[in-house]
């Protein structure tokens, strides 16, 4: 899927991490030391304690399908309808993605099926996080 | 706030709505309120209080020549306006000011005097959400739906079932956008927006405005109009994000905000009358109904199912046809409040017999904000 330049990901300080984590083909969360909760978006406090004391782990990359929409209004740098996909990782936390490597129909993407991450390099900075089918070669 | 100390006593829309290419989005704003205080018989030199969104009060302030001494820019998405008429019987209440003008227009259609805003591309939500091809409401507040109908077992007809029941209370509404009666098998039938939405289970897309004139329950009665009371309110918000709300069966920030009203207002569900339930997307009055505790948690699509909610049913809701039929400009919620307060003057054109309480509950931002307004004709 192509991607609109106005719809990249601007990194943060906060962020950077996350982004030079995709960059080398590793999905990061943050977990507390306080209170050893997991969390995803990156924020350097934990949003259930507000320690900040919190620390960078690397996720297994295996997650689940969660939710998600088949977008059919496309927009020009699109050609085809294609899926929104909200995916919950096994270590909780939830994420927006798509999915890949796969047809973008409801007989395809079926709930809760197993996952894994890949990633989708759109620029030399920018790496996006997507799923396919597990193959069992996620971390 | 003790309930009914204040009351809404001027009410109007906009002199027309759907297509208004002719109007740019302040001057639907003035026409709303010119005809807000022409209901109540106010000039904008009588209004020292005043609140609306996505608009700056500054504007309208200079354009309708009023001089505050109390203002509320509050922009929370289209539940803004429940939250002004919170934020504004409060003030009433606390004597910041005594004559509060809410207003709203939207050139949502026609996009004229208006400017498109984008999601900004280093927010949480422009790093994690918009690089996936998400392209405004109809592709992000619809992705918790398949959950939902995973969880609870809703159908798809169902959901269509919901645009099906709007239209039958459209059809009686000479001002709705649209009146011709629809099957679940036309709207499964129609376009897909993005799967498992169809064009029929999208909000409309149109112009319009409204406005509302709240004051004291003591000056309510030297209004010519039937004063409208506040018994309770409510408000909260949980997350800009879809894919990070709490739960993909349940809005927090409904929950918290229906809460808040009913206990403001000391009823019971089986007090209200009348209900109206923003409904950007056919999902929403089922998240509604239950959130707000009508029905319990599952439930809400067999209760719509059963015409509940529809024409002569016992809990009628959305009966100016809502968002989905009636008319939907972006930010829906003043219109759902309009229709609130015609439905407790008499003066609906759906009117339900003889309602004496109307529950008014909107959603904001996708699922990002929640308010919620009890209403009564009767003063506690
Ligand atoms: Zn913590």
């Amino acid at each position: 899927m192509s991607i609109n330049p106005k719809t990249l990901p601007r990194p943060t300080p906060e962020t950077r991490h996350f982004w030079e984590g995709a960059r080398r083909g590793e999905l990061l969360l943050q977990q507390c030391e306080s209170c050893a909760k997991v969390y995803f978006p990156p924020r350097p406090f934990c949003p259930e304690c507000a320690s900040r004391n919190v620390r960078v782990i690397r996720a297994s990359g295996r997650a689940i399908l969660y939710s998600y929409v088949i977008n059919h209004r496309l927009p020009k740098w699109i050609d085809a309808p294609y899926a929104i996909a909200v995916v919950e990782l096994e270590e909780g936390p939830r994420m927006m993605t798509n999915i890949v490597d796969t047809p973008q129909t409801p007989e395809a993407l079926v709930l809760d099926m197993p996952l894994e991450v890949v990633f989708e390099p759109v620029t030399a900075d920018i790496s996006l996080p997507k799923f396919r089918p597990a193959r069992g070669g996620a971390r | 706030m003790k309930p009914g100390s204040v009351a809404i006593v001027g009410a109007a829309e906009s002199t027309q709505l759907g297509l208004v290419p002719q109007l740019s989005q302040i001057q639907l704003h003035a026409d709303a309120a010119l005809n807000a205080l022409a209901d109540c018989g106010l000039t904008p030199k009588d209004i020292d209080g005043l609140a609306c969104a996505a608009e700056w009060p500054t504007e309208l302030a200079h354009y309708l020549g009023i001089t505050p001494t109390w203002v509320d820019g509050t922009m929370v998405g289209g539940c803004s306006f429940w939250l002004h008429v919170r934020h504004a019987s409060a003030a009433i209440a606390a004597g910041l000011c005594s004559t509060v003008l809410i207003t709203h227009g939207e050139s949502g259609r026609s996009w004229v005097g208006t400017q498109a805003t984008s999601i900004n591309q280093s927010s949480l939500a422009g790093q994690f959400e918009l690089p996936y091809g998400v392209l405004g409401a109809p592709t992000m507040f619809t992705v918790p739906v398949l959950r939902y109908m995973k969880e609870y077992g809703l159908t798809h007809e169902q959901l269509a079932n919901v645009a099906v029941v709007q239209r039958q209370w459209a059809a009686r509404n000479p001002r709705a956008s649209q009146r011709d009666p629809i099957t679940v098998e036309d709207v499964l039938n129609s376009r897909i927006i993005a799967w498992p939405f169809h064009i029929l289970e999208c909000c409309l897309v149109t112009d319009g405005g409204g406005a509302l004139v709240l004051t004291s329950a003591e000056r309510a009665a030297d209004f010519p109009t039937r004063p409208v009371y506040v018994l309770g309110t409510g408000e909260s918000v949980e997350t800009p994000m879809i894919s990070q709300m709490q739960d993909f069966t349940s809005s927090r920030a409904f929950r918290v905000s229906g809460a808040k009203a009913f206990a403001e207002a000391g009823l019971r569900h089986a007090d209200v009358d009348h209900l109206m339930l923003y409904d950007a997307f056919a999902h929403l009055p089922i998240y509604g109904l239950e959130d707000l505790g009508f029905v319990g948690k599952g439930e809400a699509g067999a209760f719509i199912w059963e015409g509940h909610t529809a024409p002569g049913g016992k809990l009628p809701v959305n009966t100016n046809g809502g968002g989905l039929s009636y008319m939907h400009s972006g930010m829906y919620g003043m219109y759902a409040l309009q229709e609130s307060v015609r439905q407790l003057r008499g003066t609906a054109p759906a009117q339900v017999p003889g309602a004496e309480i109307s529950v008014c509950h909107g959603v904001g931002g996708m699922f990002g904000a929640s308010g919620t307004v009890v209403l009564g004709n009767q003063r506690p």
